[in-house]
């Protein structure tokens, strides 16, 4: 242990840790381009430079270990002086294009420039002009003009991503950056580049013009993409999912998502097979009705195929809620121990990065909820068994992917009854006989439990009919707050869907159970009193991060969490 | 409470005479009628605002039949009624980006001009057009067909924003 001094605040830290390091780590703010706690040092921005006492010039934190006794001034006149320049230096080339920059409002040189840059420049020549609109890869667009070199892209694809793509071509004010020869920039995790370049030089082709960053609201959720359950922020504008942002989780995620997560993960949510409202099949046409008479035949014909004629497939994709209700409905009311979940694994998609073979987020914790078969009796296989022998006559079904199970399908062809509690169409929702719309993972509130043991909220981003007296849950935005009923961008599309508990819920109530719930976080007290891996949970406590189950605890990359050090 | 009345107005002799007070009053008509006026028959004869006018935000269009606007939003984020609605879209123009959608909400429009001042393109200015009448909702909400103006009509507009810079 070693004690520095920065900006009269002293500190104890070791003398393997760079000044910048043990700065953050004591809430204190270093500006920086270049640097980036999960990559390795470049140093070669020089935004962080800070004066220390008895070195004969300004020095860079990032790259400067500690020494004992070392007295650092990062807010000094020297200090500030050395950062206008820098920024001044950095300036001379970028263009004047941030209303057409898609990193406009999340732009770490933007907000340098109002934070640490004296305002004006003194540059009269003509700025350097490089290469716009460079596809780099089939997801990342290059615009060189607005590059700053910090190679913080080159050093993800590097060190973290494995996939050594990009490089640096050409000298001086010439630098550029380039993939190597026959190569793209089409890693699985390509996209992170874009969230930490510092300004808008890579951007999204997918996300590319859509809104701007001040127009959409942010959301904390969790990617439903595979059993990493990765923490993501949703943005969304006029009711609508644009992006997946990953949001920093040292236990789960730390700072990424692939590229797959956050393209495809949500477009089931505005796709056009989207179910908008309960169907019923009345002389062999699917009708669209209201829930009370959906519910009314869903239970009226269940309540004739009770015990063990009746079989239960809950959802790995829902929450943990809906899974603890979808088993009590089953064990409780249905009187059958025919309950299991359908797997969905795409073999050998896995690598030690973040990608799991296990495509679904929740299957932990449908497991943990209660959804458990009792014995390999009356497990998935015999459950399929017992359709093909006519065994079992009526199903209930909330997995929205359950068409992707062929043998399941198939048997699910002779069922006399088939109810379907999911958000999309397939072929599922053909064959049942009642159709429920159910609402997506970011339509609600409730917990996914991922592959290593933690359990996080999940918080709704867009509005159902539902969840729409829930509204100071949601996050907000501008728009959302002054649309009046006249402007179209206050008329939001929403779906008439609810959460596969509630349905659950709604259901075992018609059927005499003598339970029923309003809210998730009911459900999820409830859980918590019968479940003993949860006793003493609450949502509250999940907090921004949520919670590791168990007893081992997960190593954190870092001693404090980069994006909560500000300025 | 006391009461306080008037005291009868008497006139004098001149007054009351007559002619003389009916002669000054023709005298008054006949000055009037000589003199400059200060109204106009609107609507037969309209008024042409000067350049300093705030009418109708509208949007220019270029010579060369592309709209100048790059839908960088920012006259949504400043518009303190919140009238403007964009949607930006990729152009293959050099510019990048144009507007897809450009409506804005004549009912809503307080016509400050703020958006005229935030744009970074003088893209969005304020035209003289002050004769907005609608019967409907949705005739108000102006889209890019009802907006855009050619840049020759908004010269005297665009001269003075360039004199006051």
């Amino acid at each position: 242990m070693i004690t520095i001094t920065i900006d009269g605040k002293e500190i104890q830290t070791e003398p393997s840790k760079t000044i910048i390091e043990a700065a953050f780590e004591h809430g204190i703010y270093v500006p920086h381009f270049c640097w980036h706690p999960a990559l390795s040092i470049s140093g070669n921005c020089r935004m962080c430079l800070v004066e220390v006492e008895k070195m004969p010039k300004q020095v860079i934190a990032c790259s400067t270990r500690c020494m004992d006794g070392m007295v650092v001034h990062v807010n000094s006149e020297k200090a500030v002086q050395a950062r206008e320049a820098v920024m001044e230096f950095i300036l001379i080339n970028h263009p004047l294009d941030c209303p057409i920059c898609d990193e406009a409002g999340e732009c770490k040189l933007q907000d340098y420039a109002y934070h640490y840059s004296v305002g004006e420049s003194r540059f009269d020549e003509e700025k350097g002009l490089k290469r716009k609109r460079v596809a780099l890869g089939p997801r990342v667009l290059f615009d060189a003009e607005r590059c700053i070199s910090c190679s913080r892209c080159i050093r993800f694809c590097e060190d973290l991503a494995g996939y050594p793509e990009l490089t640096f071509v050409e000298r001086g004010d010439h630098v550029t950056i380039e993939t190597f020869p026959g190569r793209q920039l089409e890693n699985p995790y390509s996209m992170n580049v874009i969230d930490i370049c510092p300004v808008g030089a890579l951007t999204s082709r997918d996300f590319r013009f859509k809104a701007r960053a001040w127009d959409m609201s942010e959301t904390p959720g969790v990617c439903p993409g595979c059993a990493r359950g990765c923490s993501m922020d949703m943005w969304v504008r006029q009711n609508e999912i644009l992006r997946l942002t990953p949001r920093e989780n040292q236990e789960v995620n730390n700072f990424w998502m692939c590229d797959r997560g956050r393209l495809e993960s949500f477009r089931h949510v505005h796709e056009e097979t989207r179910i908008e409202q309960p169907m019923l099949r009345k002389d062999g046409v699917q009708l669209a009705v209201g829930w009370d008479e959906a519910l009314a035949a869903a239970a009226s014909e269940l309540r004739s195929w009770k015990g063990d004629t009746v079989a239960v497939i809950a959802s790995p994709y829902d929450t943990c809620e809906d899974n603890f209700l979808a088993a009590r409905f089953a064990r409780e009311i249905l009187t059958t121990q025919f309950l299991d979940i359908l797997p969905h694994v795409e073999a050998g998609d896995q690598d030690e990065f973040l990608l799991r073979e296990d495509k679904t987020p929740n299957s932990a914790g449908a497991r943990i909820a209660g959804v458990t078969p009792v014995d390999d009796a009356h497990n998935l296989d015999s459950i399929v068994e017992g359709l093909q022998s006519g065994k079992i006559k009526a199903v209930v079904v909330s997995d929205v992917r359950a068409h992707e199970h062929a043998g399941f399908m198939q048997a699910l062809g002779k069922a006399q009854f088939v109810v379907a509690i999911v958000s999309n169409a397939s072929a599922l929702t053909e064959r049942a006989d009642v159709v429920l719309s159910a609402s997506t993972f970011a339509e609600k509130l409730g917990t996914f439990l991922n592959f290593e043991g933690q359990l996080q909220l999940l918080r709704p981003a867009v509005n159902t009919t539902e969840n729409e007296r829930w509204m100071g849950a949601f996050a907000m935005s501008r728009l959302d707050k002054f649309a009046s009923e006249f402007d179209r961008w206050g008329r939001m599309k929403r779906y008439d869907a609810r959460s596969a508990g509630r349905v659950f819920s709604l259901l075992a109530q018609l059927m005499g159970g003598k339970w029923g719930y309003d809210h998730p976080e009911d459900i999820f007290e409830e859980m918590a009193k019968r479940i003993e891996a949860l006793h003493g949970l609450t949502y509250e406590g999940l907090g921004r991060w949520g919670v590791r189950l168990g007893s081992e605890q997960p190593g954190h990359l870092l001693p404090y969490k980069y994006s909560d050090v500000r300025p | 409470m006391e009461v306080r009345t008037q005291d009868k107005y008497t006139l004098t002799f001149w007054e009351k005479l007559y002619i003389p007070e009916i002669l000054k009053g023709m005298k008054l008509t006949l000055e009037q009628m000589l003199k400059k006026k200060d109204t106009r028959e609107y609507p037969e004869e309209k008024w042409v605002p000067p350049p300093s006018y705030r009418g109708a935000p509208v949007l220019v269009l270029e010579r060369n039949g592309v709209e100048r606007c790059v839908a960088c939003g920012l006259c949504s984020r400043v518009c303190p009624a919140l009238a403007i609605e964009v949607q930006a879209a990729e152009t293959e123009h050099e510019k990048e980006r144009y507007p897809e959608l450009f409506e804005i909400n004549m009912l809503r429009c307080i016509f400050c001009g703020f958006c005229e001042e935030v744009c970074p393109e003088e893209a969005i200015v304020m035209s003289p057009t002050y004769e907005m009448v609608f019967t409907r909702y949705e005739d108000a909400i102006f889209g890019k067909d009802k907006l855009l103006m050619s840049a020759e009509e908004l010269a005297p507009r665009l001269e003075f924003l360039r004199s006051h810079r």
